[in-house]
């Protein structure tokens, strides 16, 4: 494995080994804040699970949720992590199959945010459910005409595909690891030592990598189209007004890459700021990355024209009610602060190019992110104050819904646990793909090991 | 050497395995001798008297009582499955005669052991337009023949039986509420709580046909009294009702009884003459509940205040 150092290549002036050193050198990073985080998330994470035992005891009456808005937070939730899982497959699918190699080094901080995402999209479906005890009724008795059948098997699907798409191409990153990381804790060398299955980068190995690598990048692209459909089938496939729409699956899809480029942009910017990685997520990156951006939110932009305009210029009478009170009435407010925040500003700015800088954009990511979970809050909930007989007879609370506290604290301890599920990837694996990085940058050296 | 240990080992093993084996063989046998002594004595004179299905008085001994109730659930539950085969349920609600007295609420959430606020049936106070008078609508669930409903049902909890009814097994549901976004009537309810039982209540066999006991975290709804009609007779609120507001029939008799005069009608005719209508027919869900016009009413509409207020309903602990 000790290759010689191809000094100067053309593309790049550092060595094979000073990339693999500054790529490897954040994981031997324990520091202070490293540990203060990590704890605060734990705690985070322990505060919502005490809340949702709370709520499995006492029943789902411990959320806001009622009879008129039997789907709260946590399906925004879940709808908002569907979203931004999508970002895996199109920064290390779309773009790989586009040829987009800008885009190689974060394309393992995109797979990360997929599979941190995932998992809690998982977790929020099943904080949800009124009878958690019964989630095996699904697999036994599960009738293949229901959405949420479709859902539970493509969630599992998109969580096992993520999970390998992770892993291939960081096969060789851990036998790099295995070899260099001697001195880290047992425990994590023995990950190291089991997941990189006796990697020795010959041809054959290499040969068998890429191809399936291709292979999984194909295969991704269908499922997770899939899943954020499906999940917007959720809603269409009710006679409901606001619900029922035909675009909701692409407008859906749409929304999803805004959420998770929003949120890659986020990711970049803090790892490049912890791990000290200005070299290799540089301001060409956020550049390219932000022009991404602007592209899913242009995008976004023209399929929120479609779903608004049209009911909103036939005025039935009960797509009047529910735009009446989004565009005018009681969400209002929320409605143009997202719709403005975190959609049409975004556009404006970020077309300017010291917009896309690092701190600049991250900023207007910030926006974007929490602008796409309010936005799934807005299409999840006030429809379901419009029903098509008045809501009468019961408590007048019945007919708004503020979440309470169980319902934030078991919703940001899905946050957290997302955050520590990337945190603990990070600290574990090289966040930036070392072989992919030096490939790049024109040194073959590793690819042609020993025969 | 090191192979020799290890057959010495496995052979170790072996003997253990046979052993251990020998001694449950010899703990079940133990344990059926003392079970089969236990069935016997231990009569300690105490008698339990009990009807027989024949109708006999007969006295048994305590232990020879055995619980049938897992037997006794699938089989509820298979009959309420499968319903009454032969029927078509259907209900015609008359609001030219609505006064809103809400028996049929109170007789509902009384059967159902339903709170204030969960209404299987639910009397609304409706105004079509401003140019037209206000009228009281009650509204159940509808029993669509087309049920958007069922249809998103991912585990088969609720479904249509061959009699018509939409029913739910709350032993099956768990209470995803795909059904209460996707029913177009709002004619679906949620245990958001635990229902206020002691334990012994919360114990009893579940009836698929009544809803009863209800159950925390699954949902609930109206199911035409599928126990009364078992038995031959008429929904709880179609007999609650004073004024005649009910009718409750069989559509493949094309007969309808109402349930406060006991007057047995044609349906056909009753829909076609008093122009009958359901609701939302675009919508294509074919409701299985007819609404006869507000029209010819004798008596004054008095407006009601349209929420409950805090005490007229046991504390919602959110």
């Amino acid at each position: 494995m000790s290759a010689t150092p191809n000094s100067t290549s053309e593309s790049g002036n550092k060595t094979y080994e000073q990339i693999r050193e500054d790529l490897i050198r954040p994981l031997h990073n324990n520091s202070f804040w490293n540990q203060v985080w990590i704890r605060f998330l734990i705690i985070v994470i322990v505060l919502g699970a005490v809340a949702y035992g709370h709520q499995l005891i006492k029943g789902l009456g411990l959320t806001a949720m009622r009879d008129y808005s039997a789907w709260g937070m946590y399906i925004s939730n879940f709808v908002f992590w569907v979203a931004v899982s999508l970002i895996g497959s199109l920064i290390s699918a779309i773009l790989k199959l586009l040829t987009q190699n800008w885009a190689n080094p974060i394309s393992r901080i995109s797979e990360m945010i997929a599979l941190g995402a995932i998992t809690m999209a998982g977790a929020s479906i099943v904080i949800d459910m009124g009878r958690p005890d019964r989630v095996l009724n699904i697999p036994l008795h599960g009738r293949i005409q229901s959405p949420i059948v479709w859902d539970f098997f493509v969630v599992n699907t998109y969580l096992v595909i993520s999970a390998i798409l992770l892993y291939l191409p960081l096969i060789p990153d851990i036998a790099i690891l295995r070899d260099r990381m001697t001195k880290a804790p047992k425990w994590q060398r023995k990950i190291y030592e089991v997941l990189s299955i006796g990697w020795q980068g010959t041809q054959e190995q290499w040969r068998l990598l890429k191809k399936s690598i291709r292979i999984m990048i194909i295969l991704i692209l269908p499922v997770a189209f899939s899943i954020h459909t499906v999940t917007s089938w959720l809603f269409a496939v009710t006679l409901r007004t606001g619900w029922h729409s035909t675009i909701f699956g692409p407008y859906f899809v749409a929304g999803a890459f805004v959420a998770g480029s929003a949120a890659v942009v986020i990711a970049m910017y803090v790892f490049r700021k912890r791990l000290k990685l200005q070299d290799y997520l540089t301001d060409h990156h956020f550049n390219m990355m932000n022009k991404l951006v602007v592209l899913t939110l242009l995008i976004y932009l023209y399929f929120n024209i479609n779903e608004y305009l049209v009911p909103g210029y036939s005025w039935k009478r009960l797509d009047g009610d529910h735009l009446q009170e989004l565009l005018m009435g009681h969400e209002a407010p929320l409605f143009w602060m997202t719709q403005i925040l975190g959609m049409v500003l975004p556009i404006i700015l970020l077309l300017f190019k010291p917009m896309r800088k690092p701190l600049p954009s991250m900023v207007i990511a910030l926006f974007v992110l929490i602008g796409a979970w309010i936005k799934r809050f807005l299409i999840v909930i006030p429809t379901q104050f419009h029903p098509q007989f008045p809501i009468q007879n019961v408590p007048e609370h019945f007919t708004h819904y503020i979440p309470t506290y169980t319902e934030i604290a078991v919703s940001l301890a899905t946050l957290a646990g997302a955050l520590l599920i990337i945190t603990m990837l990070v600290r574990v694996f090289p966040v930036v793909p070392i072989w992919e990085e030096a490939h790049d940058r024109g040194i073959h050296k590793i690819f042609k090991a020993e025969k | 050497m090191k192979n020799k240990n290890q057959e010495n080992k496995n052979d170790s093993r072996r003997s253990f395995l046979k052993s251990s084996a020998l001694l449950g063989a010899g703990a079940i046998a133990g344990a059926g001798i003392l079970s089969s002594c236990s069935n016997e004595p231990e009569s300690s004179g105490e008698k339990i008297k009990l009807l027989t299905a024949s109708g006999e008085l007969v006295e048994v001994d305590p232990s020879q009582i055995k619980k049938l109730r897992k037997e006794k659930l699938s089989e509820l539950q298979e009959r309420g499955r499968e319903g009454l085969v032969g029927h078509h349920w259907t209900m015609v609600i008359d609001l030219s005669k609505c006064k809103n007295a809400r028996k049929c609420m109170a007789a509902c959430q009384g059967a159902h052991e339903l709170l204030p606020y969960q209404h299987h049936i639910n009397v609304l106070q409706m105004q079509d337009a401003k140019s037209t008078s206000p009228y009281y609508m009650p509204k159940p669930c509808y029993h669509c023949d087309n049920p958007p409903c069922t249809k998103v049902c991912p585990v088969n909890a609720t479904f249509k039986r061959k009699d018509g009814i939409v029913l739910i097994d709350n032993e099956r549901c768990i209470g995803c509420r795909f059904c209460v976004a996707a029913c177009p009537y709002s004619a679906r309810i949620f245990q958001w709580h635990e229902p206020d039982y002691t334990e012994e209540e919360r114990n009893r066999i579940y009836d698929i046909e009544l809803n009863v006991p209800q159950k925390k975290g699954t949902i609930s709804k109206c199911l035409f009294s599928a126990d009364r009609l078992r038995k031959g007779e008429l929904p709880y609120c179609v007999s609650a009702c004073p004024n005649g507001v009910y009718w409750f029939g069989d559509k493949l008799e094309d007969a309808v009884t109402n349930g406060t005069t006991k007057e047995t009608r044609k349906f056909s005719e009753l829909i076609k003459e008093n122009a009958g209508y359901t609701y939302f027919e675009d919508l294509g869900t074919k409701p299985q509940v007819y609404y006869l016009p507000p029209k010819n009413r004798t008596f004054d509409y008095e407006p009601k205040k349209k929420f409950l207020e805090e005490g007229e309903y046991p504390e919602d602990k959110g």
